[in-house]
């Protein structure tokens, strides 16, 4: 029990010392995550929205594939986004493994899937008459679909939420692509990994602490707009 | 009356059968036109085509004689007209944010659209929720906020489609009510699907009668309630006795059909030896009690006795067997002081002018 202790104790030091380490790390994980997380909002959301709103041969292969590719295993890209990057790889001219653009890449094709999901179910979700109505209020195809992703911005938060919550936790992709290079590619993950390993528990916990606030703060979002009704 | 909106050949064909086929169909400016019928009859397909909301399979819609999807381009058709759906489907944003949404659309904006929503949510009493998000409305709440956003547009042609249907009764009279008067004060052309005669005969100039996607009558509502052109009308508007029969004897202006042995004097037009259909609204067939001398300015005085009295509110419902069967409604108030019930003898009399024919050759 002494170690357990000992280690929240001293990782709540860390904490609100402000640990330039941690620090460092949580604000390279953001960084990395959240840039990963705008790439795939722009690429999930368009094809969710063309998929939610239009009709087409296949229809539901495609959408049982978006629904599979949010449970890609990040270890499996991070596999094959190394073997794309690699030295004699079909990318490898890109010379971008082990560095934060690699890191990026994998993430974001983490995420495409997860936003693409949740922006078709979110789109999808809306009163089918809905569109009935903003079509009869006048509308053009283009400002029909503005309107419908405003009805939507909710649920399209959760999408963006779910996705960031998904990246910001892998450890396998990232470990594979980025490498944990100290100050270059390491984020709260794979330097929780690595600290564990060691048996630096005190900052493992500081970090699974940062972690697990990140995970509450993107859950606290996501229940409050599953609790959210819409008008009549 | 100008002509403002025609549908020429219409049918709507969906999944293999056919919704609405209507040959013909004239809608005047300033009118209130019902379409009335049971569920699956086609008054929102109908609706849906009229609107161009959805293509029609076959035919044309003219609006002002121009075709609408060729000399009259669709969306430019859709910014002329509003619609209003049984479900409110409001956005999710303030009551004033709803209600300005089709003026936005129309890329009008500013003071100029301010002042256009705040008359109507005025006029739909709902100016003191201007602000209110729209989820925390009541249903009745909603729908004002919908027609509020519909008549903000000034309309051409406002279409409702069971507008009413999913309110309660006192929120329902509120609403109907001030549509009533909003309707009588605009004198927008309306075009309403209802499966409720009664909101169909308060607020219609006229009223089509549809069943199968057919529009089986349309006319104006006295004349559909006391001269249904066919059975199914006749039943849809509250016929309840609806009886068989074969002309035996004409003269100037009446007609004798014998009805199951019983013999029928109706006002109407017929040749002896003609199959008719003879309708009967309740409301016209008088009961008193038989006392040997009956004064009634009636020709038709049959004697029966009671069957099933099933209460309707003010009312009842009285079924009298007297050779065939007769449904008359007698106030609460008659029934009691008439003492009837069930297997009692009375005398129902009709008069001659209250009972309709229908030709069964002329069909």
């Amino acid at each position: 029990m002494d170690i357990i202790l000992e280690g929240i104790r001293q990782a709540f030091i860390l904490l609100v010392t402000f640990d330039p380490e941690v620090l460092g790390i949580t604000w390279f994980s953001l960084k990395v995550s959240g840039t990963a997380t705008f790439i795939s909002l722009f690429f999930g959301m368009s094809v969710g929205t063309v998929v939610a709103l239009t009709q087409f041969p296949g229809r539901k292969f495609v959408v049982s594939l978006i629904n599979t590719g949010m449970a890609l295993p990040p270890v499996v890209v991070g596999l094959f986004v190394t073997i794309f990057l690699w030295r004699n790889g079909p990318l490898g001219f890109m010379e971008i493994l082990y560095t934060p653009a690699a890191m990026i890449l994998a993430q974001a094709i983490i995420a495409t899937p997860i936003v693409t999901g949740i922006s078709l179910a979110s789109m999808q979700q809306l009163p089918k008459k809905l569109r009935l109505q903003i079509l009869a209020l006048g509308a053009t195809r283009l400002q029909m679909v503005r309107i419908l992703i405003r009805e939507a911005r909710l649920p399209l938060l959760a999408a963006v939420m779910a996705g960031f919550g998904g990246v910001i936790s892998e450890v396998g992709a990232s470990i594979m692509v980025g490498g944990n290079i100290k100050g270059y590619t390491r984020v709260l993950t794979t330097a929780t990994v690595m600290e564990t390993s060691r048996g630096n528990f005190d900052i493992a916990i500081a970090l699974g602490i940062i972690l697990l606030l990140f995970a509450y703060a993107i859950n606290l979002v996501l229940t409050y707009v599953q609790q959210r009704e819409r008008p009549r | 009356m100008t002509k403002i909106l025609e549908a020429k050949n219409l049918k709507v064909i969906r999944g293999g059968s056919l919704l609405v086929d209507v040959p013909g169909m004239e809608i005047f400016e300033r009118e209130t036109l019902s379409l009335i019928g049971p569920n699956g009859a086609g008054k929102t397909t109908l609706l849906q085509a009229l609107s161009y909301l959805m293509k029609p399979s076959a035919g044309q819609i003219l609006f002002r004689g121009q075709a609408v999807g060729a000399a009259q381009p669709k969306l430019e058709y859709r910014r002329r007209l509003a619609m209003v759906f049984q479900e409110p489907l409001l956005f999710d944003t303030t009551v004033f944010g709803n209600a300005v949404s089709g003026l936005k659309i129309r890329g009008i904006g500013g003071s100029a659209a301010q002042r256009i929503v705040e008359s109507q949510l005025e006029r739909f009493g709902i100016a003191h929720l201007r602000d209110r998000s729209a989820r925390t409305l009541s249903g009745g709440e909603a729908q004002r906020t919908s027609l509020a956003r519909a008549f903000a547009i000034s309309p051409e042609i406002l279409f409702l489609d069971e507008p009413f249907a999913a309110l309660d009764p006192p929120t329902r009279e509120a609403i109907v009510t001030d549509l009533e008067k909003v309707l009588t004060e605009t004198k927008t052309t309306t075009i309403m699907a209802t499966h409720d005669r009664n909101e169909a005969l308060r607020l219609s100039d006229r009223i089509a009668v549809m069943e199968g996607g057919r529009i089986a009558q349309i006319d104006k509502p006295v004349v559909v309630m006391n001269q249904p052109a066919d059975e199914f009308v006749a039943s849809f508007v509250g016929t309840e006795t609806i009886l068989e029969g074969e002309v035996r004897g004409v003269n100037e202006t009446a007609l004798m059909v014998r009805v199951n042995g019983s013999e029928i004097e109706v006002v109407g037009k017929g040749k002896p030896g003609e199959r008719v259909v003879l309708c009967i609204r309740p409301e016209n067939v008088t009961l008193s009690i038989p006392d040997g001398n009956v004064k009634t300015s009636a020709r038709n005085v049959f004697r029966g006795s009671i069957g099933r009295i099933v209460p309707l509110g003010l009312f009842h419902r009285v079924e009298i067997a007297c050779g065939f069967p007769l449904v008359a409604y007698v106030t609460t108030h008659a029934l009691e002081d008439l003492a009837l019930r069930e297997s009692t003898e009375v005398t129902a009399s009709v008069k001659a002018t209250a009972i309709h024919v229908i030709r069964k050759s002329g069909l």
